[in-house]
């Protein structure tokens, strides 16, 4: 394993060599992936930039602009702010709670004046940001006590964001923590104790726990054809436009499923069945090599990085993203139940391409300071 | 320290490895799962997207028209003239209300369903506004349109029946499709537009009525909202076949008027043919308001009116042939050799038989009469006397011969063959002996034998051609075909049976003189005079005082018939009438068949004259 011994610590990096260590292959893949997004939603509006693809592009440009700018910072800032990230959004998460904004049957949002935020995205990345923190400074993480802050780390944003209820990004959050756990190098024995612990109670709780349009959900998901025109109806109408699509598609802007509107929320989660119907199945497996190719680079980012933290906060990311495409994509062609997911970097929607590009920023900020050592204890600031 | 780190880093990278393997196998699935929709099942949703894209819109055929035998209209289209509302066009339901009323006439009642269905139904549906609007009303709506959004005008066809109380028991009516019709493959038979025959002639020729559907595709939006039409892929509509009847609307006006005000029917035929010049039965309805879908009130009051207008009586209602009938009994006789025309019989008003009287209509007699004045003045002491020789089975088979206990319903519908009575009739319907007494009083036509108006005209047509005539409501082009063969009756038996109904019309002591001829230039014709008994007249009323007919309820009072036909040398049409409760066949039923067949037998040699100067131009 030559790249393991490939330099020698860093401590203060110049600008300048901040500048020439950025991967401009991530951000040019990053690129790629807003134009087809852009493209799509082009499509969406009927062959029109307004008002989806236009918005979508400079989201992107003003968001990549801020992507480089908290890629530069030093990474020990990040560290520095970690614990209060989380802390804020753990707030905002209770402030949810008692003061959000009800939509769709479900307390999202944060009317914050100005902007809506959704904290419940801010919080996978402070997810990242904390835990991945805390397991820096962790001296043996098989040991069990090592585990009972990040176990209310995780758990704590989970249950709040459940009796949102969002289960879909609750289930995400918890993926997430408890990946990054595994990451960090949880036990086997664990482990196993924790996925028999889950077999157990995960019945349990779809029994008892489940409201009643997310057990319907999962029902429709089971069944999609039982009810057509009811639940069932996004599954049904999302798979005829990806079969339709064929092989090659039926052209741009020619997706007879998409401009007729019979796929509903064409432009956010179900974007990819666009992209299935419009450029078949090349196209469709087109985009998912480039998001394969994205979780490649950041994971190959992450194993690069020469501090726990480093290795955990690109590992995190990395796996959140690869996560969304997954049960997003997974939820397009019926593979999984219809939960709120976008693809990234290609639905429309303001929180999550914020939320995404801050987190590249992240994984920018690990690849630029790849060398860094990192101290386990008090941080010694700047 | 350093160790540990490499450690930790080591185990770092294997994990994030198995990790990576983790998602690599959810892309691996997923593509696998894009390769199942996209290429092996693509096919189907390919389908299913069409079939999300476009809506084919059934183009209904025009039905084809039913004409009377000159070609004039019977059944027909007429432009429905209609508005449909499309809510999702709609942005004032009050305003535009207020401007449609100043328009049209909305019936009570009618804008609060329609605002109760605007508030129920989704968007992109339409509802229906008005329909059978008046070409002023719909072209001022035409005119205000750009100020009504939502309304839309809108050109349907309705079935119309132009001399619909005329013809309605002949061509019947279109109804929509009842639920229990067998609806097979057929896409036209679900179109909620769609109408079919349901009786008549428009249930007989529903198939060559009907015509072929067009289709026209068009693409939709998810709401169902018509995108485009595609007009390369649209297909006409294929009109239905015209069907030409042997019915002539003029004569079939005239034959309807006689009856107006009473209830009964006439038939008249061609006898070269058999075709049914005219079927009347009244009172009759308007099928007009079927085919717009008539209601409830409307339907309950034709169905508890106690004359029946629902019902066919010339091919359905069984009358007693009475006196009408003794023209067959006398041919039977003669052909067995059981009475010679020149035979006398004393009529003294009565005869008995065991300890029965049986009495003559007349009841102070006829005094000896031959034959030919036995049909000319019904005497009905004759024909007891010859049903006596005969015997109820040489009736039973002349009857058979005639048309009686035989069924003419044309494919109408709802006909009757009315009732020939045997012997083993009766024993297997009352297991009872037949009595001597009722083959009497079938001599005269009463009693158990029943036969239709349209048997009537039969039997009167077999007569008058010695052919067995069958009627039928096809009008056959090529109309000189008698070629029917010969009934079986001699030739003597024939002539005296005519003879006597010359008789009848034509010789002052006779029933029904009519001293003026058919039509007062000339034409001779013949016919027979029936009063159909309806009570049984008892001995006390007897000797007190039989009553007379307006004396009597009406569903007491005697059915009056008659039975015609003319011209007297070279017949060619023949006719019955029956008025129902009518009174005495001679002044009720006899006048109103001498001017049906008059107005026939005219409008005939008028055609003629007009087809042979025609001939001359040519």
């Amino acid at each position: 394993m030559s790249y393991l011994r490939v330099a020698r610590p860093e401590v203060t990096l110049s600008f300048s060599a901040k500048l020439a260590r950025i991967n401009w292959f991530l951000i040019l893949l990053l690129v790629a992936l807003a134009a087809i997004g852009m493209v799509m939603l082009y499509s969406a509006s009927g062959g029109s930039f307004s008002p989806y693809s236009s918005r979508h592009g400079i989201r992107f440009v003003v968001s990549l602009v801020l992507l480089l700018a908290l890629a530069l910072v030093d990474i020990r800032i990040w560290m520095t702010l970690a614990y209060p990230i989380y802390a804020v959004a753990l707030l905002l998460l209770f402030g949810v709670e008692f003061f959000g904004v009800t939509a769709m049957g479900a307390q999202r949002w944060l009317d914050l004046g100005p902007i809506r935020l959704q904290p419940s995205e801010i919080m996978k990345l402070a997810l990242v940001l904390g835990l991945a923190r805390y397991l820096h400074g962790v001296d043996d993480i098989t040991k069990f006590r090592s585990l009972i802050i990040p176990i209310f780390m995780i758990g704590v944003p989970f249950l709040l964001i459940l009796t949102q209820p969002d289960l879909g990004t609750s289930i995400l959050v918890g993926a997430i923590g408890v990946l990054m756990v595994f990451l960090a190098g949880l036990s086997w024995r664990i482990i196993l104790a924790g996925s028999v612990a889950l077999a157990i109670s995960l019945p349990l709780f779809l029994r008892f726990g489940l409201k009643e349009y997310q057990w319907r959900r999962i029902q429709t998901f089971l069944n999609p054809e039982e009810d057509p025109l009811g639940s069932g109806y996004h599954i049904l109408q999302s798979k005829i436009a990806l079969g339709s699509g064929g092989l090659d598609g039926k052209g741009f802007l020619n997706g007879s499923q998409s401009n007729l509107n019979f796929l509903p929320e064409k432009q956010t989660d179900f974007i990819f069945t666009m992209i299935g119907e419009e450029f078949g199945f090349l196209g469709s497996i087109g985009v998912l090599a480039l998001f394969v190719i994205v979780t490649f680079v950041g994971f190959y980012i992450a194993i690069q990085s020469r501090s726990v933290f480093g290795r955990l906060v690109a590992g995190g990311v990395t796996t959140m993203f690869c996560l969304y495409v997954l049960v997003n994509v997974g939820m397009v062609v019926g593979l999984l139940p219809v939960v709120g997911v976008p693809l990234p970097l290609i639905s429309y929607g303001g929180t999550v391409m914020l939320t995404v590009m801050i987190g590249f920023a992240m994984v920018m900020n690990v690849h630029i300071h790849r060398y860094s050592e990192l101290p386990k204890g008090r941080l010694l600031f700047l | 320290m350093i160790g540990r780190d490499e450690e930790d880093r080591t185990r770092f990278t294997r994990r994030t490895l198995m990790l990576g393997g983790a998602g690599l196998l959810g892309f691996a699935s997923l593509t696998s799962r894009l390769y199942q929709l996209q290429i092996l099942e693509s096919k189907k949703y390919r389908g299913l997207s069409e079939e999300n894209q476009f809506n084919f819109r059934l183009l209904v055929p025009s039905r084809g028209r039913i004409l009377d035998r000159t070609g004039q209209e019977l059944a027909t289209n007429a432009d429905n003239f209609r508005l449909l509302l499309r809510p999702e066009q709609v942005s004032d339901l009050d305003v535009l209300f207020e401007k449609l009323s100043k328009i049209i006439n909305l019936p009570e009642g009618r804008e609060a369903e329609i605002r109760k269905e605007f508030a129920r139904r989704a968007k992109a549906s339409t509802i229906r506004i008005a329909d059978h609007m008046d070409w002023e009303t719909f072209a001022r709506v035409n005119l205000l349109l750009p100020e009504l959004p939502g309304i839309q005008p809108e050109v349907g066809e309705i079935r119309t029946y132009p001399e619909g109380y005329d013809t309605a028991h002949i061509i019947g009516y279109v109804g929509s499709v009842p639920p229990e019709y067998p609806m097979g493959n057929e896409p036209l038979l679900r179109h909620p537009g769609f109408r079919i025959g349901r009786t008549g002639m428009e249930r007989k020729y529903d198939l060559e009525l009907r015509g072929e559907p067009g289709a026209l595709k068009f693409e939709v939006n998810a709401l169902g909202r018509v995108i485009r039409e595609l007009p390369d892929i649209r297909t006409r509509a294929k009109p239905g076949k015209d069907i030409r009847l042997s019915i002539d609307k003029d004569l079939q006006a005239v034959a309807v008027k006689e009856f107006e005000g009473t209830s009964g029917a006439a038939c008249v035929l061609d006898l070269a043919s058999g075709e049914v010049r005219a079927l009347a039965s009244t009172p009759s309805f308007d099928p007009n308001k079927f085919s717009r879908g008539i209601s409830n009130d409307d339907y309950q009051a034709l169905l508890k009116d106690k004359l029946n207008p629902l019902f066919n009586k010339a091919i359905g209602g069984s009358f007693p042939p009475a006196s009408c009938f003794k023209p067959v009994v006398a041919m039977a006789a003669m052909d067995a050799r059981l009475a010679d025309p020149k035979e006398r019989i004393h009529c003294s008003g009565k005869i008995e038989l065991g300890d029965r009287v049986f009495h003559c209509w007349r009841r102070k007699g006829h005094g000896n009469v031959d034959l030919n004045g036995a049909i000319g003045v019904s005497c009905d002491i004759y024909f007891y006397e010859l049903a006596r020789r005969l015997g109820i089975e040489r009736i039973h088979a002349a009857a058979m011969k005639f048309g009686f206990g035989k069924l003419f319903d044309l494919d109408l519908g709802g006909g009757s063959a009315g009732l020939v009575p045997t012997q083993a009739w009766k024993r297997a319907r009352f297991d009872l002996p037949w009595a001597q007494g009722e083959t009497l009083i079938a001599g005269i036509g009463q009693g158990y034998l029943s036969a239709t108006p349209i048997q009537l005209a039969v039997m009167t047509a077999r007569i008058a051609t010695g052919r067995k005539i069958i009627p039928t409501l096809e009008h056959k082009e090529d109309h000189d075909t008698n070629t029917a063969e010969p009934l079986g009756f001699s030739e003597a038996a024939f002539a005296m049976a005519r003879q006597g109904m010359f008789s009848v019309v034509n010789r002052p002591w006779a029933t029904a003189f009519s001293p003026d001829g058919l039509d007062g230039k000339g034409t001779l014709w013949a016919g027979k005079t029936g009063t159909g008994q309806v009570r049984r007249i008892t001995q006390a009323e007897r000797d007190d005082k039989v009553l007379k007919n307006d004396e009597l309820p009406w569903e007491q009072r005697d059915h009056a018939l008659f039975v015609g036909f003319a011209p007297f040398e070279n017949p060619e049409l023949a006719i019955s009438v029956v008025v129902e409760h009518g009174g005495g066949g001679a002044s009720a039923a006899a006048p109103r068949a001498r001017r049906i067949l008059k107005f026939a037998l005219e409008k005939d040699r008028k055609l003629a004259a007009i087809t042979s100067q025609q001939g001359q131009v040519l």
